[in-house]
């Protein structure tokens, strides 16, 4: 085993703000000197509030998919279309490399994030041993691909504005976009807040 | 104050590794040597140019929010709408948390982010405001993650082409005005570093 020195270990926090590194002062509220934010040897309660959201996030994806979040009336009739309807709707009547996008960012993305903010989580909870390099990859996709979910919440905004003609075609949002934006947010605020040197500390205590 | 070239201490944002780089070139971008994760960004020289960014910056921001975004005709008629107007449209079908989302994620972020950085580089052009200097560099840290124009962006293609369906559709001036200030942002944002802030800091409310 290597010997490696980490900034806790040698009583220094790097300002996650303005990039300061700065001596630990035990205390209740350590500032950074340099821009006066609270300092934190790592990130307070990482795993637990991680955790929290993860859990209120998996729970709001069952009626972000089973809802719908458009309702559109046409002349010929009316229907409720859910994330996954909207798919393929654009895969019938659109291009498939929209369908494709579309697929990628509102059900691949929010999948995979869950899925691998469970595996960090876990990790950070079970003590894993391996070498942390993977899981960091892992968490470093999450937060680089985290916020492209929002798409279908912007296109859903703008469809609601423009197609409002009166006699031909009007589009509505329904509940299922705000329990799918929920969702969206959730995992963006528990990648947030987890501390991805946990995985180094762990590892290194091994 | 260490001379050009000195070896600094830096800790890994991301692995929390002490490591010495000495940091030399002005295009240098340090990693950290354990876990790869970007420790030190390259210096910039000039103030001038991050301000002349962010001034065009503002300018375009308010293009993009007040001009139309989509204009569509149908039998004779032309709808159209801008971005606030189709956060008012959202909130208007009792979608209040959603449009909140979309008015915070599109508009108010990107827009105080614009703001403040605006703000911090003339303080420091004018060696003005030392005593707000870190609030409002705290604020621009705080607001950054939140602004989603990139994503906004691909969700107004993927509208156009949704509705392009329907009707005839003709991109207006806060389209062009978006795609503008996508690249103006990455710009922007590539222009300086929040080591380059604090140098600046230093060298001028001496």
């Amino acid at each position: 085993m290597n010997r490696v020195l980490s900034a806790a270990g040698a009583g220094l926090i790097l300002c996650l703000t303005c990039e300061q590194l700065a001596r630990y002062q035990p205390g209740p509220a350590h500032r950074c000197p340099r821009c006066g934010q609270l300092m934190h040897v790592r990130k307070p309660a990482s795993a637990a509030r991680t955790t929290a959201y993860l859990i209120a996030a998996v729970m709001l994806y069952i009626p972000a998919n089973l809802l719908p979040i458009m309702h559109t009336e046409t002349l010929v009739g009316s229907e409720d279309d859910t994330i996954m309807s909207g798919v393929i709707v654009l895969l019938k009547t659109g291009s498939w490399p929209l369908a494709a996008l579309v697929f990628f960012a509102s059900i691949m993305v929010p999948m995979l994030k869950l899925i691998a903010l469970t595996v960090l989580v876990l990790s950070i909870h079970r003590r894993w041993r391996s070498p942390p390099l993977g899981r960091l990859r892992l968490y470093r996709l999450v937060e680089l691909i985290g916020r492209w979910s929002l798409l279908d919440i912007y296109v859903l905004t703008l469809l609601v504005a423009l197609v409002q003609l009166h006699a031909l075609a009007t589009v509505e949002p329904r509940p299922g976009a705000l329990a799918f934006a929920a969702v969206v947010v959730l995992t963006l605020l528990s990648a947030r807040s987890f501390d991805p040197r946990l995985l180094w500390d762990t590892h290194e205590r091994a | 104050m260490l001379y050009p070239g000195a070896p600094r201490l830096l800790a890994c944002p991301q692995c929390d590794l002490l490591q010495k780089h000495a940091h030399s070139a002005a295009t240098d971008r340090a990693r950290c040597r354990r876990c790869g994760a970007v420790v030190a960004l390259p210096r910039h020289a000039s103030i001038d140019r991050p301000l002349a960014l962010a001034v065009t910056c503002a300018q375009v921001f308010v293009l993009a929010n007040v001009f139309p975004l989509v204009s569509m005709n149908v039998h004779g008629d032309t709808i159209s709408t801008t971005m606030p107007r189709a956060v008012w449209a959202l909130y208007q079908h009792q979608m209040t948390g959603l449009a909140f989302l979309v008015l915070v994620t599109t508009l108010l972020a990107p827009g105080i982010q614009i703001a403040s950085i605006l703000t911090l580089l003339v303080c420091l052009r004018l060696r003005r405001g030392q005593q707000h200097f870190a609030r409002l560099f705290r604020l621009v840290q705080a607001i950054r993650d939140w602004g989603m124009i990139d994503v906004l962006m691909l969700g107004i293609l993927v509208s156009l082409v949704k509705l392009a369906a329907l009707a005839t559709v003709v991109p207006g001036v806060a389209l062009w005005s978006f795609a503008v200030l996508l690249v103006l942002l990455t710009l922007l944002s590539s222009s300086f570093s929040t080591r380059d802030l604090w140098r600046w800091s230093v060298e001028r409310y001496r």
